[in-house]
């Protein structure tokens, strides 16, 4: 754990430094007096001296190269926010997801994990349910976009790992979310 | 320590004995056990004064049982139990009593006993003596090994309460509960059983992925649950508890959840997903043979038995929002018990039928309320927020429950009627998903 732990850091260390430092932006670092936030696309680009063919996978996220000659690359927002008790897919991340399933569909060998969280409120296992829900309709979705089912393969944790540990509105808008993980 | 090791002509199972109780020793140092406080007792609470017991042997025992008594009974609500400090006399039996000097601090009742060994043995004899009508209400003789002291212990007060109040003691059973620590290697979560008091914690499984959903078997010598070890995917495991062997039971694709033995303990009732959606399924546990019981695209979960084994109680958000219902297994006739609220989920009906308890969210907060099925009225119990997972003991009179004390999961209890309430703060991170044993862990007959 101790070792696998220290090689996602590094691994982590090296997007950062290629991508100019995006590492953070991901919204579950946010503070908990933060607004609920939607989709914030996390699309830091910036030139690299080697010309990256194709998507690569980092530490369970994409990055693809943008396609603008420069070797430019980005990295596709894995998170997505849902309302309480809901497990519609926001009208925001649709963008964002459409670019999820082009790049599954494009290549077939990519495995994706789609894990489905709720926020602690209501029982763990109505909430075990309830994520499985939130992760579905975005697989409902990437298939509906090209992405093979086959590809996808759902996990629901339920409230037991939240993204934010506090007990606020805002927390529980942080951890009702399903995060695409690239294996 | 070594009480009780130290006599003449070394047996093996003398050996075993010593062992037993130095590796007990060992494992209840290692975990933090649960404190318990009171936060509201009975108003009448009952003035009882336990007498330190007489000790006959050599070495003084390693738990001063009358201690463990004492503390059981306060921790009841039920009893105000008299420090030792403040006692003018210390009997041992009815005929060393002098009346005066408890009448004068108030004690209506009196615990007094003596230990002595008895070969490996350890022999307990102990009285209630009624202090205003002079009377003995309730004395025995029990024997147990130097490992059980505790044991007998709690078997001393549930005679006591029993004698006392008219209910089943529930001091000689356990609790299993899930703990989440945060460490530096990422979350650590621990199955745990401690007896009712808090002591005695002995982990059972350790895992940096989730475990949840503990639930025992109706002989309590067998437990399941959900535990997400196996490359974070979710299993339903069986676990016998005397020689820690376990296997897994289900890991289909999608949720593997919610485990629930029948009231014979031949069957457990699940929730799999594995055919698109949250169902509730039953698993005949001698020919593995799986039977799905709901077929419905809205969530079904949280199975429980009802008490004759003849329906199952479940959650469904079929009318569009988390709702109890009833399922008879003969027919799959299917009934809907909750219509107050909008939110009701993870039920149980009390052993007599009478009620349900559950998860009952109010004006937004989530509390414990029992349903009165006779009367239709629904009673909210707690007064915290957040509040889930409730357990009833076995004796149908206090339940156990999840909830948050500062940011800071925590379990506790409140009796049937509300009337007494207590915290169990952990010392070592969220304390969760408490399920109180459905029968006393060691019986003891009385020797006469």
């Amino acid at each position: 754990m101790g070792m696998k732990n220290v090689r996602s850091l590094l691994v982590l260390c090296l997007a950062g430094l290629i991508l100019g430092g995006c590492a953070s932006s991901e919204p579950a670092d946010s503070g908990p007096d933060l607004e609920p936030i939607e989709q914030a696309p996390d699309t830091s680009s910036t030139e690299t001296s080697e010309a990256a063919v194709g998507p690569v996978v980092e530490n369970g996220k994409i990055v693809l190269p943008t396609g603008d000659g420069m070797g430019t690359t980005e990295m596709l927002n894995g998170v997505f926010y849902f309302d309480f008790d809901q497990a519609i897919v926001k009208r925001a991340g649709h963008e964002e997801l459409d670019k999820h399933a082009e790049v599954l569909a494009s290549d077939r060998y990519l495995r994706v994990r789609l894990e489905g969280h709720a926020d602690e409120r209501g029982t763990r296992e109505y909430n075990l349910a309830l994520g499985e829900r939130r992760a579905n309709a975005l697989r409902a979705y990437l298939v509906a976009q090209g992405a093979s089912r086959s590809q996808i393969e759902v996990i629901s944790y339920g409230e037991e790992k939240p993204a934010n540990s506090g007990h606020s509105e805002s927390a529980w808008a942080q951890n009702r979310r399903v995060e695409i993980v690239y294996r | 320590m070594t009480f009780g090791c130290n006599e003449k002509g070394i047996q093996l199972i003398r050996l075993f004995s010593c062992l037993f109780v130095a590796l007990f020793f060992v494992s209840s140092a290692s975990h933090a056990e649960l404190r318990i406080e009171i936060t509201k007792g009975v108003d009448n609470a009952v003035k009882v004064a336990v007498v330190p017991f007489a000790w006959r042997g050599k070495r003084r025992p390693p738990i001063a049982v009358d201690e463990v008594i004492s503390s059981d009974l306060g921790l009841s609500g039920r009893f105000d139990a008299l420090p030792t400090s403040q006692m003018l006399s210390l009997p041992n039996q009815s005929s060393e009593v002098l009346s005066r000097d408890w009448r004068m601090l108030g004690v209506e009742y009196l615990v007094m006993g003596s230990l002595e060994p008895n070969g490996v043995m350890v022999r307990l004899r102990f009285e209630l003596y009624d202090v205003l009508r002079q009377t003995m209400v309730a004395s025995q003789t029990i024997e147990g090994l130097p490992g059980e002291l505790r044991d007998m212990a709690h078997h001393v007060s549930d005679v006591v309460f029993e004698a006392l109040t008219g209910i089943e003691g529930a001091f000689s059973t356990q609790i299993m509960y899930v703990t989440a620590l945060d460490t530096e290697e990422g979350r650590l979560f621990r199955l745990n059983i401690a007896d009712a008091d808090g002591h005695r914690v002995d982990t059972i499984l350790e895992s940096n992925e989730p475990i949840l959903s503990a639930a025992w078997s109706p002989d309590a010598s067998m437990i399941t649950y959900v535990s997400f070890e196996q490359d974070g995917r979710p299993a339903i495991y069986l676990h016998e508890l005397s020689t820690g062997n376990r296997q897994i039971l289900t890991s289909f694709a999608g949720l593997n959840g919610a485990p629930s033995f029948s009231p014979d303990g031949l069957q457990l009732a699940l929730v799999l997903s594995k055919d698109g959606n949250p169902d509730i399924y039953i698993l005949d546990l001698q020919t593995r043979r799986l039977r799905r019981i709901t077929r419905h695209y809205g969530i079904d979960t949280e199975p429980s038995w009802t008490p004759d084994g003849e329906a199952l109680i479940f959650t469904s958000n079929r009318g569009g929002q988390p709702q109890i219902y009833q399922m008879r297994l003969s027919d799959f006739q299917i009934q809907r018990l909750t219509f107050e609220g909008d939110y009701n989920a993870k039920a149980s009906l009390l052993k007599d039928g009478s009620g349900l308890i559950m998860v009952h969210r109010r004006e937004g907060i989530f509390h414990i309320a029992l349903l009165d099925l006779n009367r239709g009225r629904l009673m909210v119990l707690t007064e915290t927020s957040l509040d889930e997972s409730p357990s009833v003991a076995p004796n149908g009179s206090m339940l156990i429950y999840a909830t948050q004390d500062r940011g800071e999961g925590i379990l506790a209890a409140v009796s049937i009627d509300g009337g007494v309430k207590f915290n169990l703060p952990s010392t070592e991170g969220d304390v969760r998903e408490p399920a109180w044993s459905p029968k006393k862990t060691k019986v003891f007959a009385p020797i006469d």
